[in-house]
């Protein structure tokens, strides 16, 4: 693999849109709990509530301004970097990607000028609604960004038609098409995913205050709220997760199998809880699996096959090791964020959160994690999906810019990785420094 | 009305959306370093604080749009613009990164960094944007494949550099304006100075532009023959045009900076007359353009995206002036302030 057009975009790719998905999630499920919080307010009446509320925006309105300027440079990509993709799926991709702009960035854009400037300017009510207004903004765009992804795993609603030899995706059935076999699902699992990023967060700085004994009457209130919200989301992911599943396994069974390390079609499919897939021995090395469950979580059924990779031609194969490893880590993430959130549940329950110290210092560094499970996902998702860049119909191979030389993708990528790892550094610095702050000077 | 027909306009009204907007607040973070002292830069920044990155939609919704309605257009300019587009890129990142970050911190030397930033960012983006627009009017070396054949610097032509120029003084003027409506007493008195070098600027590039785009390509009024009507185009942008020292000689900055919106709102509809029914020019071949038919979408989509325009684009205008309405009047520094 050397350092080619499509490599090279691929790299790109993959680093700025590991940047950008920094800030959706957090916008996703910070932007929902400035619901509850605002909401919270209005209800009881209770000032600490709004205090909260306006700790917050502050902090979502920095994540925000860099989602869009960095969003901007992934809906370019299509174009600069992949136009051999974007002429082929762009009749089908290219209206998800106009619905996102017209549906969700005015909605959210518009409404988030009045959440974070208007809170002298409009009325309580009425900064309520735009708080309502820009949750649900950031969610509509993650539905046009999810179908459109989801099309690239599993096409639907779709006719391929060639004009003048040169074949292209067009629309038969809108429909169809938003609602392809995967959209909803991964939706689900993507929404969930954020709330536990934005439940994570807000526990993280709470846990931080209480821990430091500052703002303590306020913190106690927001760390409340943030883990029961967290501990909803984390308790639902896995559910979604295993939903989604047997829908990899039925639309694109070579991810499921690089997900598990099942090289061989196997009856009694065992789930690999952890391993080291070797591609030279064909196996999964050093496996620590549960015998027989994957048929049974995929079929319902103990003795049902489960298609593994040598049902697929070597060049149709997915990178193994990557996938495995991306998807396990995720869910090993997950599953530990969920055994921390139920245990800060109970603490809460029993009126002692505030008292294990030990707990509340787990929970300020489980933000981390959260955001890594997102984004780990996302990756195995598209790793998975490999060598496909629409799984099926066109090779990510095809796919890059003819007019561009690989010397200019160099130029971006490295200006890319130094100017991301700037700005990376200094959000976390300026974050870090408004949250050790705390709420006092909103 | 023929769908192509209709996305092309649509476009063409994303565009002026993005340029009447946009334009002001790049306009501002030019006129930037203009500011004497922190205060008067805080205004600067408090005038767009709320309002530019929902400007900066209209020009992510206008490339979702390109891409939807005529994805060979838009594979081919943004694979053949590449350098030119990652530039624009960071200067947008660098713009919204030194809004956020500038005055999150006390220290002098880390402001300055930042006002620095923020000018460089904006002028770099109107520049760019310009310079698109006169390679796109003098057309670029396009194959019958629809592949880009140039190099980068091929694109950096004088003519071309010369729209980047006339853009540069039309959206420094329009932020003028725009800051004339939200600052008062003695900064408000040397913006309006600024507002007639700008417009003294303008008026001259526009002069030379338009001599020189008509006496080199002549083709450009093509259309006008079979549409009489676009001559009522060119009367409305010199009224527009001519409003603008009118409106300021009365000391009426919001008739002004309508004024100016309209002007823009001209220029891109004249843009568009030059260049329909093309979307790129071939330099090579006139039979290898881009054009509505060629680079469309097919037509149940272009029906699809009508329907999904029908349905947001009032909704996006509603929005719109409600924010407008919303962070109407005069700036005052205050606690939410940058």
């Amino acid at each position: 693999m050397g350092l080619d057009v499509v490599t090279l975009s691929r790299l790109q790719f993959a680093l700025t849109i590991m940047f950008h998905y920094l800030f959706p999630p957090l916008a996703i499920g910070l932007g929902a709990l400035l619901v509850f919080m605002e909401g919270a307010f209005h209800l009881t009446g209770d000032k600490d509530w709004e205090h909260l509320a306006r700790f917050w925006t502050k902090i979502f309105a920095i994540n925000f301004a860099l989602g869009v300027a960095s969003g901007i440079v992934m809906e370019f990509q299509f174009g600069t970097n992949w136009s051999s993709y974007a002429r082929f799926v762009g009749d089908v991709f290219g209206s998800a990607l106009a619905a996102e702009g017209i549906f969700a960035f005015f909605l959210e854009s518009a409404f988030l000028a009045v959440l974070v400037f208007g809170w002298d300017r409009v009325s309580p009510r009425m900064h309520l609604l735009s708080t309502v207004l820009v949750a649900l903004g950031s969610a509509f765009s993650a539905v046009w960004i999810v179908v459109a992804n989801s099309w690239q795993q599993t096409p639907a609603g779709y006719a391929l038609v060639s004009h003048d030899g040169v074949l292209r995706a067009e629309i038969t059935d809108f429909w169809a098409m938003i609602f392809n076999p995967s959209s909803v699902q991964r939706l689900v699992h993507t929404l969930l995913g954020a709330y536990l990023v934005g439940g994570a967060l807000v526990a993280s700085v709470s846990a931080y205050h209480v821990l430091k004994g500052r703002h303590a009457a306020l913190m106690r209130k927001s760390l409340g709220l943030a883990v029961l919200f967290a501990v909803a989301a984390a308790l639902a992911l896995p559910l979604s997760g295993d939903l989604q599943a047997r829908i990899v396994a039925r639309t694109q069974p070579a991810k499921l199998a690089a997900f598990e390390g099942l090289y061989r079609t196997t009856a009694r499919a065992p789930l690999s809880l952890a391993g080291l897939p070797d591609d030279a021995r064909q196996e999964l090395r050093f496996a620590v699996a549960v015998p027989g469950l994957l048929s049974l979580l995929v079929h319902h059924r103990l003795d049902a096959p489960v298609i593994g990779l040598d049902a697929f031609k070597p060049e149709d194969r997915p990178p193994v090791l990557p996938s495995f490893l991306l998807y396990h880590a995720m869910v090993g993430a997950g599953m530990a964020l969920a055994a921390l959130f139920v245990l800060a549940a109970w603490r809460l329950h029993q009126g002692r959160l505030h008292e294990d110290r030990l707990l509340l210092w787990a929970l300020v560094w489980s933000v981390a994690p959260a955001i890594a499970a997102g984004e780990m996902g996302w990756c195995a998702a598209e790793v998975g999906r490999q060598p496909w860049i629409v799984y099926g119909l066109l090779r990510t191979s095809q796919a890059a810019s003819r007019a561009v030389p690989a010397a200019h993708i160099l130029v971006s990528l490295a200006l890319f990785a130094l100017v991301y790892a700037l700005l990376g550094a200094l959000w976390l610095r300026i974050l870090d420094e408004k949250i050790r702050r705390g709420p006092e000077e909103a | 009305m023929d769908l192509r027909v209709l996305w092309f306009m649509l476009l063409g009204v994303l565009l002026t959306g993005y340029a009447v907007l946009d334009g002001f607040d790049l306009g501002v973070g030019i006129l930037h370093l203009g500011a004497r002292d922190d205060r008067e830069r805080r205004i600067f920044l408090d005038s767009i604080g709320p309002l530019w990155d929902g400007n900066e939609v209209w020009l992510v919704t206008f490339g979702g749009a390109l891409f939807a309605a005529f994805p060979e257009a838009y594979a081919t300019a943004f694979s053949a613009f590449y350098l030119a587009f990652i530039l624009l890129l960071f200067a947008l990142i660098l713009r919204a990164a030194s809004i956020e970050f500038r005055s999150k911190r006390d220290s002098a030397a880390w402001r300055a960094f930042w006002d620095a930033a923020f000018f460089c960012a904006s002028l770099v983006a109107a520049l760019l944007f310009g310079v698109a627009v006169g390679d796109s009017m003098l057309g670029i070396p396009i194959a019958a494949d629809h592949e880009f054949t140039g190099t980068f610097l091929g694109l950096l032509r004088p003519y071309a550099l010369l729209v980047g120029a006339l853009n540069v003084s039309l959206f420094t003027l329009h932020g003028s304006l725009y800051l004339q409506l939200k600052t008062e007493g003695g900064l408000q008195q040397r913006i309006s100075r600024w507002s007639w070098r700008a417009l003294g600027a303008f008026l001259a590039l526009y002069l030379v532009t338009t001599v020189v785009t008509l006496a080199r390509m002549p083709q450009a009024l093509a259309n006008f023959g079979r549409m009489p009507w676009l001559w009522g185009v060119v009367a409305a942008s010199v009224l527009a045009l001519a409003s603008i020292p009118y409106s300021l000689y009365l000391r009426r900055p919001g008739w002004a900076f309508l004024s100016s919106a309209a002007t823009i709102a001209c220029l891109i509809a004249l843009f568009g007359a030059a260049l329909y029914p093309n979307l790129i020019v071939s330099s090579l071949n006139p039979a290898w353009s881009l054009t509505t038919a060629s680079a469309s979408s097919s037509e149940k989509t272009l029906g699809i995206m009508a329907v999904i325009a029908a349905l947001g684009m009032p909704l996006v205008l509603s929005y719109t002036a409600v924010i407008y309405w919303v962070f109407r009047g005069k700036v005052k520094l205050g606690r939410l302030s940058y």
